[in-house]
């Protein structure tokens, strides 16, 4: 047949993941700033702007759990195990603020707080596991019989916790430029405010995995530094470089949407980045996306599927967006 | 010691979410389908009552949506965290099945589910009608998936085992698996029964109070003939569908009956009918036994004389805990029958013309609310407990199946789970419970003015197609 089944599968599910990041992470972005917007009616319009999409943004997520089981049934089972902790928190923190989303507008007043806190904590939670999630995996898994023979709580370590961490700042970022395209007055003025250090903390985030995921594992260094590589993968850092400046130029000038662009354009980058090190492994250090591929039979039944209906789920994102496009003001919205 | 307990506690996590989980999809399941019914019935007749419940309800759907997707999150990982053994020798199998259900859940969600909560004023009443059907249809393809996966693991077949890996051969035969077209029906069908249950409790709490109106009495009339209809067609349903696992899974049958075989049986007498006792697995017999001679035999074999096997003809090690399965069952089939009882009591309080002012009837009806819940919990016990010990019958054990996690870990996240969920979906329960309160309104559905997915900036999930506040106490019009 010649169609490379597994590899079609590593791209969806790596599309979906970013889908993830990327449209997630801006509306986690907005409980991480919650504290840095202490107005009741500003925290409201706050909300109102992702309220649309949030749900349909976490969508993307189940839809990686379940191709990752269909498709690389051995990662999905020993990354499970190996970060059990770390994603069980993950999901409380989606549940808490996702059912905070619906009940804040509907709670009486003097509940409402209760909710905030909710929204706030559960933000913050399933940023920083999934940011634990993420250093863990890359920092790599070991394998022993087709299971991860290592303890409950391995994932303690300085550099997933680091991820963690930079997850935050990096959600944070794309919340406050999200903010600074979709609202205006004090709201907005508050959010360029806060982004430039956002902005400069994540780099410098970007900028210590950079090293360190290098320093750490030889075949990384291998593989960005030896030549010719290093002539194709160097626009990655120099675009990393290029969108800070340029995103630094559209704050000082108060440009509305430049800053979100170029903030999803950073994430992107770093994922890229990430990609770049990980290829062809899908469980790092050393199992690659064949080895851990489903048989063909699975992939095939299940691609027919994603085929049809991933198509028609973008059309209606992308719908979904444009419906809700413009500026979200007080009042808009919920009553 | 420490791994039977770490077993355990993982059995127990995995049976506390996905019994948390179960309820809202059952409850979607019907709702949607009733809602058809009434947009249809709206459509055909005019008759304004049918729309205005149509309002009423699809508010009570979304929430319950909303909080099936929530819970729904949890499953797909949990497959991955607490049974990791599992996944990586049946995930090519139940993660294509369960993938085809995500995509059909988002499928749903994606177009059709917009349309049904938000595009009454925004298209026309035949396309309004279609997004209903569609939705309806999407939850029973959902169940398809999700209960083809569930079967397979329970009757398995169409498969090869390579380098300790399931491979499907032939998908057909594992999606249409013995046990799948039987087990299909009766959920599809419990989910029906419980949702007609619980609109009947409402319309009888309602009418209990006095807030009687012709929307209330309407619905409480249609959930008491699904009582009539479909009570009965369930335990032919069920019938057929303990025939298929006797033939399949006979020791989970024999768990059911109770039934341990060896010298009581031996004298050709046929199967007596245990419908007390306790099962007791160390003296492997059953306790207390209150029987009916031969009907066993009657139900199970269609015969005077004939015999099933009994426990004793299976190791020890390769039993389920009898005494859950044992109970389970017949709170099942006890409740079953309570449902058909009262769908019986209806038809003489309708022929008498007191079915809407009949208090102790009406009462009996409020306590049922739940029974339709219970007994699919019942059921369900029945089946997973039964096939017990194994997590893929005859193929893989469940002792096998666990993640290494020690009991400890386990411990802890069961406690987080528990207290998460009880208060999550308390707050959500409690949230439905007052929408229910408010009641059908006559001729809310006229007022009806929330805009389609082109409504400005409004939020176009499932949540919050309701629009009530929290605040507003029963009795308020609706007219803000």
């Amino acid at each position: 047949m010649g169609i490379d089944l597994p590899l079609i599968w590593a791209l969806i599910i790596g599309f979906g993941v970013m889908m993830y990041v990327l449209m997630d992470g801006f509306d986690l972005g907005i409980g991480i700033l919650y504290p840095f917007i202490p107005d009741r009616h500003h925290r409201d319009v706050a909300m109102n702007t992702v309220a649309p999409v949030w749900d349909g943004n976490e969508t993307w997520l189940v839809l990686g759990g379940a191709g990752l089981l269909a498709a690389f049934p051995l990662v999905y089972s020993v990354v499970l195990t190996a970060l059990y902790l770390p994603l069980i928190f993950m999901l409380l923190g989606l549940i808490f603020r996702g059912i905070a989303f619906e009940f804040r507008f509907k709670a009486r007043d003097h509940e409402r707080h209760i909710w905030d806190k909710a929204f706030i904590g559960g933000s913050f939670t399933a940023t920083f596991f999934q940011g634990v999630v993420l250093g863990a995996y890359v920092s790599g898994l070991p394998v022993e019989n087709g299971a991860y023979p290592g303890g409950p709580l391995d994932w303690i370590a300085p550099f997933p916790l680091f991820t963690g961490v930079a997850l935050v700042f990096a959600y944070a970022l794309l919340g406050s430029t999200w903010l600074i395209m979709k609202t205006e007055g004090e709201l907005q003025f508050r959010m360029f405010h806060l982004t430039r250090p956002l902005m400069w903390i994540l780099l410098a985030a970007i900028a210590v995995i950079s090293l360190w995921t290098p320093l750490r594992d030889p075949v990384i260094a291998e593989r960005w530094f030896s030549f010719p590589n290093i002539v194709w993968f160097s626009p990655v850092p120099l675009l990393v470089v290029g969108a800070a400046l340029l995103m630094q130029r559209a704050l000082a000038r108060g440009r509305p949407v430049a800053p979100f662009l170029l903030a999803l354009l950073l994430m992107f980058l770093g994922y890229a980045g990430l990609a770049i090190s990980g290829w062809p492994n899908i469980l790092p250090p050393d199992i690659s996306i064949w080895e851990a591929a489903a048989p063909p039979q699975s992939l095939g039944f299940a691609l027919v599927g994603a085929l049809l209906i991933i198509p028609f789920i973008l059309m209606y994102t992308a719908f979904a967006y444009y419906v809700f496009r413009g500026k979200v003001r007080p009042g808009d919205g919920y009553h | 010691m420490t791994e039977t307990l770490a077993l355990d506690l993982a059995r127990a996590q995995f049976a506390f979410t996905i019994s948390f989980h179960i309820i809202f999809p059952a409850i979607t399941i019907g709702l949607a389908s009733y809602l058809a019914v009434l947009e249809g019935l709206w459509l055909y007749t005019k008759n304004t009552l049918y729309r205005d419940l149509y309002h009423f309800w699809v508010k009570i759907f979304a929430v319950n949506f909303g909080m099936g997707v929530v819970s729904g999150l949890v499953m797909a990982y949990q497959f991955g965290t607490n049974w990791s053994f599992f996944s990586e020798f049946a995930g090519s199998i139940t993660g294509p099945l369960l993938a085809y259900e995500v995509l059909t859940a988002f499928f749903l969600e994606a177009g059709f589910l917009g349309v049904m909560l938000f595009g009454w004023n925004r298209v026309g009443p035949g396309l309004h009608f279609f997004s209903t059907v569609v939705v309806a249809i999407g939850t029973l393809i959902s169940t398809f998936w999700i209960l083809a996966s569930n079967s397979w693991m329970q009757t398995p077949q169409g498969h090869e085992i390579i380098n300790g890996q399931v491979v499907p051969v032939d998908w057909l035969a594992v999606i249409f698996n013995p046990s799948f077209p039987y087990r299909l029906i009766h959920m599809s069908v419990a989910a029906f029964l419980a949702t007609a249950l619980f609109v009947g409790a409402s319309a009888a709490w309602h009418l209990l109070r006095g807030r009687d109106n012709p929307a209330v009495r309407k619905m409480f009339s249609m959930a008491m003939w699904m009582m009539v209809l479909v009570a009965p067609v369930q335990a032919v349903i069920g019938d057929f569908h303990g025939l298929n696992t006797l033939e399949h899974q006979p020791a989970k049958v024999a768990a059911m009956e109770g039934h341990w075989g060896g010298e009581e049986a031996a004298d050709g007498e046929g199967l007596p009918l245990i419908l007390f006792g306790w099962p007791d697995m160390e003296e492997e017999r059953t306790r207390f036994a209150v029987s009916v001679p031969h009907l066993g035999s009657l139900i199970l074999t269609h015969s005077w004389d004939g015999t099933i096997p009994g426990l004793k003809e299976f190791a020890p090690e390769d039993r389920p805990n009898v005494p859950i399965v044992f109970w389970s069952f017949r709170i099942m089939v006890g409740l079953g029958m309570l449902m058909i009882l009262l769908g019986g009591l209806s038809l003489m309080q309708r022929w008498r013309g007191r079915l809407y002012d009949s208090r102790w009837f009406l009462r009996f009806a409020l306590l049922m609310g739940p029974a339709g819940l219970i007994a699919i919990l019942a059921g369900w016990y029945t089946t997973e407990v039964g096939r017990q010990p194994w997590v893929v019958y005859g193929l893989m054990r469940t002792e096998d199946a666990v993640s290494t996690h020690s009991a400890t870990t386990l411990g802890v996240s069961l406690a987080l789970f528990v207290v998460v969920y009880l208060f999550v979906f308390g707050a959500g329960v409690a949230y439905t419970l007052r929408l229910v309160r408010k009641g059908p309104q006559l001729e809310e559905g006229a007022r009806e003015t929330s805009g389609g997915p082109g409504r400005p900036r409004h939020a176009m999930r499932p949540l919050s197609a309701v629009e009530e506040d929290l605040d507003d106490d029963q009795d308020t019009d609706g007219g803000r």
